[in-house]
């Protein structure tokens, strides 16, 4: 990571998982470098203060809520961060989606799977930290880096599995791919290939909610919209569009920044101005918080706040959520331009093993009850293959199928008569 | 079957008109004159009363009651949640609509010309008219994409292209143009209540156009079929097919051939995607001749794809090759005479239908 930004007096800090960060403090002076990502423990000292402010403040405050969670664990007596069941189900779902993409890169190499696959390994703490909080009917949008998020959202292993196998069972009966996954019963809507194009998608759905709760009157509609994207998207016109208005018309929103630093080959640091990319937020207007995005329970305590945000209505929420991705931007990605030094220093910081010590330390489980859950997910895994395997390739009629919703694109119902001519099309009364 | 309406209003177009949904209730036969704009307008009114989940969303569409006072009144009657003043990010608040359309809401985003959509034609391609493919009819975007299209008058180069066959080669798309006030309403009417996007390309000279419409377009429930063209006016000698404002001309020039014993018919199409080919093909089977009209690019446009549906499935009922009447090859300029020799005039169509039935003509510079 130092190498990116060359800083000789900065190289190979030991960095630990907190990362504080405060909107106050002058944090650079110009002179200082400023490879801050990991290693703001630094910076705090260069700009010499030595409290940390962690008062919240109600609009554009950037605060780490990994100090409050350092603060809650030291000062009170010890309470955990999570229940047994609640960690068990957030280890699950990390090892369901580590295992996935582990498949993924094997069928892959195999050719049963082509064209672009993109493999979250490493970045399994963000999708279950924030997606295991919402409920059915929130909806999440995702870029091409999406089947973890699917899985997380609860489309089941095997529809994601036969899709990338362009098989008719699969999520899109094979006709969206390994970018294009879409549920409408679990809420995920995409699967974007363009950068930043899921972004004013996101929007318009949180902008859905808030429609049909103040104009179409559902008293209870308070669905909440997660976008997640990446760190070269913050880059895009259309992120910083969406920032305000999404602020502007206080969307129920959280716009997740997954920062692994990387977009292919081109370093954040090389293609930003100002990396710190959660100070987008205030400057729209809204919160911008920055978290340790391999810790799954420092993600999961930011994302219940900015969640339970959206879903009161007090707007939209920037998150930005440091991570890594431990292998190349896809399966066709040498992977050459990245120093191995802090790919091993990421390694080593595998969300999947922290959680299971975090979970063993504080006896919440056992390492018997951990390998289940393992083999489980192994089990499943087999028998996603096989069923994606085993399922029949798309019919030839398939093609033309669903180019319109309506049969043949002529404005014609399913009847065979012109919609336009049914006196009963539009709803409601019409007066005008 | 209701009469023929025909009135000469002075200095306006002459039409016969014929509705082309013909329904049971009868009508007084007095016909109303109304504006493109009135026609829009009122179109949008009654949509947004009908359906509550229909709302608009565009630069300048609220407070100042539209760029080009198409959406006039609608702000203070159903309010500033249903009516959405946008900043200025063509592509943000068209994937917002997207967005909004995916959940069952009916947004109508106005682009305030259609040269802005080029801003936000990832959105309406890769989101919105793909989405129903590759989520293989899980998600449908029931989104209009609306705003005047192609040249207006001394705009310049980046405010008049016409974007009718960018859009149209997209599946997933419908793509409409309507010409006269009826067109306007009956064809909006049917965007907004079909479940798929469409794009909707209006004209800004025409909209202070007015047109005699029958009582029977201003019912509320008027609505026109999506993918059939209209026969504006009969004729046996050759075949011109136009859209937005060129069927205005097309007419114009059809009224000058008979004098000359030509006797033109004029096809609106009104749908570019889906084309309607049974019509255009059922008359060139008819006249054997062909005129496709069109204000722009000549390469890969719409009258291309109207010739090559021809040759496919009418080729030996062509007497004459297919003429293709388009505009100049050339970014808009703006001198106003050279404007004009830019974009096709009434003299252009009358040539080259005179040279298709093979009437000698003087050569002159074809656009």
């Amino acid at each position: 990571m130092a190498t990116a930004f060359s800083a000789p007096k900065l190289a190979a800090q030991p960095f630990n998982t907190i990362s504080p960060t405060s909107q106050h403090k002058p944090l650079i002076s110009p002179t200082a470098a400023s490879p801050f990502l990991g290693s703001t423990r630094k910076l705090l000292r260069l700009s010499s203060s030595s409290q940390l402010n962690l008062r919240r403040r109600s609009s554009g405050s950037v605060f780490a809520v990994s100090d409050i969670v350092k603060e809650k664990k030291s000062t009170s007596i010890p309470s955990l961060l999570i229940t047994k069941e609640e960690g068990l189900e957030l280890y699950e779902d990390m090892v369901l989606g580590r295992a996935f993409e582990d498949m993924c890169a094997q069928m892959y190499y195999r050719g049963k799977m082509f064209g672009f696959v993109h493999l979250y390994n490493g970045q399994e703490a963000i999708s279950t930290g924030f997606i295991k909080l919402l409920k059915q009917q929130d909806s999440v949008v995702s870029t091409y880096r999406d089947h973890v998020h699917a899985l997380s959202k609860g489309v089941p292993a095997r529809a994601v599995m036969s899709e990338l196998f362009g098989k008719t069972t699969g999520c899109c009966r094979g006709q969206g791919g390994s970018m294009h996954m879409f549920s409408s019963e679990h809420n995920l809507i995409g699967g974007f290939a363009f950068i930043g194009e899921g972004i004013p998608v996101a929007t318009g759905a949180a902008f859905s909610s808030k429609y049909r709760r103040e104009v179409l009157k559902e008293a209870d509609c308070d669905h909440v919209t997660l976008a997640f994207f990446g760190d070269g998207t913050c880059n895009n016109g259309q992120f910083f569009e969406c920032l305000n208005m999404a602020a502007l018309w206080k969307l129920p929103i959280v716009f997740v920044v997954e920062n692994n630093l990387w977009a292919i080959g081109m370093s954040h640091l090389r293609a930003t101005s100002d990396p710190q990319i959660y100070k987008k937020g205030p400057a729209f207007g809204m919160p911008g918080v920055h978290v340790d995005g391999m810790d799954v329970l420092k993600v999961r305590e930011v994302a219940k706040e900015a969640i339970a945000r959206a879903r009161r209505g007090e707007g939209p929420t920037l998150v930005e959520c440091e991570t890594y991705r431990f292998r190349g931007h896809s399966l066709a990605d040498p992977d050459e331009l990245r120093d191995p030094t802090e790919k091993a220093h990421y390694a080593a910081r595998d969300p999947i093993t922290a959680l299971k010590k975090y979970l063993i330390e504080n006896n919440l489980s056992g390492e018997a009850e951990l390998k289940a859950i393992d083999k489980k997910i192994d089990e499943l895994l087999e028998d996603a293959v096989e069923f994606a395997d085993e399922s029949p390739l798309p019919p030839r009629s398939q093609l033309l199928e669903n180019v319109f919703a309506d049969p043949k694109g002529f404005g014609i119902g399913p009847d065979g008569r012109y919609r336009c001519e049914d006196p009963k099309f539009t709803e409601g009364t019409a007066h005008v | 079957m209701l009469a023929t309406a025909s009135q000469r209003i002075l200095g306006q177009s002459f039409q016969n008109i014929r509705p082309a949904v013909s329904v049971l209730r009868s009508y007084s036969s007095a016909a109303k004159q109304i504006t493109v704009r009135d026609a829009l307008n009122s179109a949008l009114d009654e949509e947004m009363s009908a359906d509550p989940k229909v709302f608009l969303m565009g630069e300048e569409v609220g407070e100042y009651q539209g760029a080009y006072k198409i959406t006039k009144g609608l702000l203070e009657k159903y309010g500033p949640e249903r009516v959405l003043d946008t900043p200025i990010t063509e592509a943000g608040f068209t994937g917002i609509g997207v967005g909004a359309a995916y959940y069952g809401l009916k947004p109508v985003v106005e682009f305030m010309t259609f040269n802005f959509s080029m801003q936000a034609i990832d959105h309406i391609i890769n989101s919105a008219a793909k989405s129903n493919y590759m989520s293989a009819g899980q998600i449908s975007v029931p989104i209009v994409f609306r705003g005047p299209n192609g040249a207006a008058a001394g705009v310049g180069a980046q405010h008049s292209q016409c974007y009718a066959s960018w859009y149209a080669s997209c599946p997933g798309l419908k793509v409409l143009s309507p010409y006269n006030s009826e067109d306007a309403r009956g064809l909006l009417k049917a965007a907004i209540r079909d479940p798929d996007p469409v794009v909707f390309l209006e004209n800004e000279l025409l909209y202070g156009e007015s047109f005699s419409v029958s009582d029977e377009v201003l019912d509320s429930s008027f609505c026109l079929p999506i993918g059939k063209a209209k026969i504006e006016r009969e004729g046996k000698d050759v075949t011109i097919t136009a859209f937005s404002k060129m069927v205005g001309y097309a007419l114009k020039a059809a009224e000058m051939l008979e004098k000359d014993g030509i006797y033109a018919e004029v096809i609106n199409l009104r749908s570019i995607r889906p084309l309607d080919r049974s019509t255009i093909n059922a008359s060139v089977r008819k006249t054997n001749r062909l005129i496709t009209v069109e204000e722009g690019f000549p390469q890969h446009g719409v009258g291309a794809e109207i010739c090559a549906s021809v040759v496919e499935e009418s080729f030996a009922y062509l007497d004459a090759p297919v003429e293709r009447i388009a505009g100049a090859d050339v970014p808009m300029p703006y001198a106003a005479n050279l404007e004009r020799l830019a974009v096709p005039q009434i003299e252009d169509i009358v040539r080259a239908a005179k040279r298709a039935c093979y009437r000698s003509v003087p050569l002159a510079a074809t656009a």
